[in-house]
C-alpha cells in the first residue's frame, strides 16, 4: 500500500513538473485561448476538452508557447501555418468566409425587403377593396 | 412567367436540398492541407534504424518525392502498406517515411516483416515534426515536387484506386515537370 503511494506520489511530482505550472492570470489566458482552437482529431471539440494525443500535443505546444512569451495573435498564426484556418472556432473574415459572415445579415435584409415589399402590396390592394360604408348602411337600410 | 411563380418555393427547396445532399457526400475528416503549394516544412530528424544518421527536408530536392507518415501501432498502416510497396514498384519516385510517435525497436520489426520500401524513415518520436506537416492522424502521404513544394496530401490510408487515379499520374505529370 505504502509502496503505490509512493509510485502515484512520484508520478505526480514528474507530472507537475513536466507541466510547469503558470501563474494564475496566465493560467486562466491559457484556458480562455485553447477553447478557441479546435481539435483537428474529434472535430466538435476545443483542444481543451478533447481527450486524442494530438490535442494534448497541441495543448503542450500552445503552453509552451504562451511561456516563451508569444502573443495569442502569434501562437494562432503558427497553428493556422500548419492545419489551416480550420483550426481557429472564429474563422477570419476573409474572401472565403465572406458567405459566412455575411449571409446571415444579408438574409435579414433580404427578407425585410420581401417582407415590406408584400406589407406594401397587400396595403395597395386593400384600399380600393375597403367596404363602402355608406352603400353597406344603404343596403341595410333597405 | 407569372403563372409559373407559385413553382419558386419548390425551386428553393431543391436547391436547398441539392446543397444539403452534396454536403452529406464530403467527408468532414479530410481537412485541405495548408501545405499545398508550399514548401515543404524543414525538419531535421534520425533515421529509425541508424539514429547516428540525420535525415533533413535537404532530401527532397532535385526529385520528386512521396512522403508517407507511418506507425507500427497504426492499423490501417499496415494494410496500406501494401500499396505503398506497390507504388514503390510502379514509380521511381523516391519513397521516405516519417516514423510517428513510435518505438524503435517496433518500428524496425514492423519494417523487418512488410518490407521496406522506403529510401529513409525518420524517426519522429514526439510528433513535434509531424504538427509542422499539419499531420492530424496515420496514415497520411504527401508529394513533393522536385522543388521541394508540396503538392498533394491523402490523409488516410492510399487505396489501390487512390494510387492508380491520383498518385501515379500526379507522379508522372511532376516528374515530366521536373524533366
Amino acid at each position: 500500500m505504502t509502496c503505490l503511494a509512493w509510485v502515484a506520489f512520484a508520478v505526480l511530482s514528474i507530472s507537475a513538473a513536466v507541466a510547469q505550472p503558470l501563474p494564475p492570470a496566465q493560467q486562466q489566458h491559457y484556458h480562455k485561448l485553447i477553447e478557441q482552437l479546435r481539435c483537428v482529431v474529434c472535430q466538435n471539440r476545443s483542444i481543451a476538452d478533447s481527450d486524442a494525443p494530438l490535442a494534448a500535443d497541441l495543448r503542450k505546444l500552445v503552453r509552451r508557447q504562451m511561456v516563451q512569451g508569444r502573443s495569442d495573435a502569434q501562437i494562432k498564426a503558427y497553428l493556422v501555418d500548419r492545419y489551416g484556418t480550420w483550426i481557429l472556432y472564429k474563422p477570419p473574415f476573409s474572401p472565403a468566409t465572406w458567405l459566412l459572415w455575411l449571409g446571415p445579415a444579408a438574409l435579414l435584409v433580404l427578407g425585410l425587403v420581401w417582407a415590406l415589399w408584400l406589407w406594401r402590396r397587400t396595403r395597395r390592394r386593400r384600399s380600393p377593396a375597403a367596404p363602402d360604408v355608406e352603400a353597406l348602411a344603404r343596403i341595410l337600410d333597405e | 412567367m407569372r403563372r409559373l411563380r407559385f413553382l419558386l418555393p419548390v425551386v428553393v427547396l431543391a436547391a436547398l436540398i441539392g446543397l444539403l445532399a452534396f454536403g452529406l457526400t464530403r467527408n468532414p475528416h479530410i481537412l485541405p492541407s495548408a501545405l499545398i503549394g508550399k514548401p515543404a516544412p524543414q525538419f531535421s530528424l534520425p533515421k529509425v534504424a541508424k539514429p547516428e544518421q540525420i535525415l533533413t527536408s535537404a532530401a527532397f530536392q532535385g526529385q520528386v518525392s512521396v512522403v508517407n507518415v507511418w506507425a507500427s501501432w497504426c492499423v490501417a498502416c499496415r494494410a496500406e502498406h501494401a500499396v505503398v510497396s506497390e507504388l514503390a514498384r510502379r514509380s521511381d519516385a523516391v519513397i521516405f517515411g516519417l516514423n510517428y510517435k513510435d518505438q524503435r525497436p517496433a518500428a524496425m520489426r514492423w519494417l523487418e516483416h512488410f518490407g521496406n520500401p522506403y529510401r529513409a524513415v525518420a524517426f519522429d518520436a514526439s510528433g513535434s515534426v509531424a504538427i509542422d506537416w499539419g499531420v492530424t492522424g496515420v496514415p497520411e502521404t504527401f508529394i513533393i515536387d522536385a522543388n521541394g513544394i508540396v503538392r498533394y496530401k491523402q490523409t488516410g490510408p492510399v487505396t489501390l484506386q487512390v494510387l492508380e487515379q491520383k498518385i501515379l499520374p500526379l507522379l508522372k505529370r511532376l516528374q515530366k515537370e521536373a524533366a
